[in-house]
């Protein structure tokens, strides 16, 4: 679904939590997420921790969405 | 075989000279000896086996009345008792692709027959039936019919020649089957693999005993300009819907995808929304549905104008063994709604 929406030419960005999957499929621009029940999130935090998450991944997502490639490109945080 | 393979040919209303497709719904009928495409066949398997008869049937009846067509058709096929039925070839007509092969379900399982026929790859009569005949691979359109004649008639005396017993795909000239034959080697499976991996690590050659799929890939979109100004949409495989699955999207193998409103949505909610997809837990998804698609933490960055707006729809399927082929076909659709209002970058989240 991914490639299909970027052959319009819209930068898309796959949160997913399978990454090799995504690779494989051929994803451009990847973002890990948490787990697969729950990408986006953890129950093990506390509401106010887990949207803080929430946020990191998604920030991370959007400056996937600006950041100009070359290749296939998995953002992950620099350590 | 001693004696000529008695065969019996399955064509539609167009292949049949019968007509297009103002002629497409016209029931089973049976004609002697063979018709269209069936006379080149007839003439280029010579001695070996002759085409005695043809089975005729509109596309159109055929998938509207598939009961009744099969019935007739198997009434048929019980009276002439063939030793080989021929379907198509279909190319990449849908209907034409999936009426043949559901004659080839008929005649293998019903009656032990085996089936040689041929079809484009995409067509979904080759996905749906490929275990039931020998189909040997086509262009996608008519005009192929002057290589996929020779192709099928190769096969049938492939077939003949080895009294019935054809080998692997790539031996006879056929697409898999997805047959899975067992047999005995000499050298057990853990070796076979080390042996494998060490070729590959020392970079010699080596022959998978599995091939993955290959997956094209997609040139790669122009990164967004200005986030601040920039319409955003979600849309997510994760199967997020409306509480209560109005369009009632499947958990697995989804039929669709749903175009939800996320107009004065804030926050997805244990109320509002829930997911539908049976390939993972639920129970996180349907407790905070934002877990998923992350619309509070977008509707925040809106505020604050960290992003131009969040697109007031959202677009959901169900990942879970839905095939590459529909996924495709919803994301195409997905697309040109989302272009026609004007978003102009995606973040799809994945389960």
């Amino acid at each position: 679904m991914v490639k299909e929406i970027e052959k319009t030419g819209l930068p898309v960005v796959h949160v997913a939590t399978v990454l090799p999957i995504s690779e494989t499929v051929g994803a451009n621009r990847i973002v890990p997420a948490v787990a697969i029940p729950h990408p986006l999130g953890n129950p093990d935090l506390s509401e106010k921790d887990e949207k803080s998450l929430r946020r990191e991944i998604v920030e991370k997502a959007l400056e996937a969405l600006q950041t100009d490639i070359t290749e296939q490109t998995v953002f992950v945080d620099e350590e | 075989m001693s004696k000529k393979l008695q065969i019996v040919h399955y064509l539609n209303q167009f292949f049949g000279q019968i007509g297009g497709e103002d002629k497409a719904d016209i029931p089973p009928r049976l004609e002697e000896g063979p018709v269209g495409p069936g006379t080149a066949l007839n003439n280029a398997l010579g001695e070996d086996a002759e085409i005695v008869n043809t089975i005729i049937c509109g596309d159109t009846y055929f998938n509207e009345n598939l009961e009744e067509s099969k019935a007739k058709i198997k009434e048929m096929l019980d009276e002439i008792d063939p030793d080989l039925l021929i379907a198509g070839p279909a190319f990449n007509a849908g209907r034409y692709g999936v009426a043949c092969g559901t004659v080839a379900e008929i005649a293998k399982e019903e009656m032990g027959v085996d089936v040689v026929s041929g079809i484009y790859p995409e067509n979904p009569g080759y996905e749906m039936y490929r275990q039931y005949a020998y189909f040997v691979e086509t262009p996608d359109s008519a005009a192929g019919m002057r290589s996929a004649i020779p192709d099928m008639v190769k096969l049938v005396k492939n077939y003949i020649d080895k009294d019935g017993e054809l080998g692997s795909p790539d031996e006879e000239g056929y697409m898999p089957r997805g047959v899975r034959k067992n047999l005995f080697v000499d050298e057990r499976g853990s070796s076979r693999a080390v042996k494998m991996l060490i070729d590959k690590l020392e970079k010699n050659e080596f022959e998978t005993e599995y091939p993955m799929p290959v997956f094209d890939r997609v040139e790669i979109a122009e990164p967004l300009e200005n986030l601040s100004d920039a319409k955003i949409a979600l849309v997510t495989s994760g199967g997020i819907v409306p509480k209560g699955n109005p369009d009632h999207i499947e958990a697995s193998s989804a039929s669709k995808y749903g175009e939800y409103s996320l107009e004065g949505v804030m926050d997805l909610t244990e109320e509002s929304h829930e997911t539908a997809h049976g390939g993972y837990d639920p129970v996180y998804a349907n407790l905070d549905p934002d877990r998923v698609l992350p619309v509070d933490v977008m509707r925040d960055l809106e505020k604050e104008g960290m992003i131009g707006e969040l697109h007031n729809k959202f677009y959901a399927t169900v990942g879970n063994g839905t095939s590459v082929a529909n996924a495709e076909s919803y994301a195409t659709e997905i697309a040109e709604n989302l272009v026609a209002d004007g978003v102009q970058a995606v973040i799809l989240t994945s389960t």
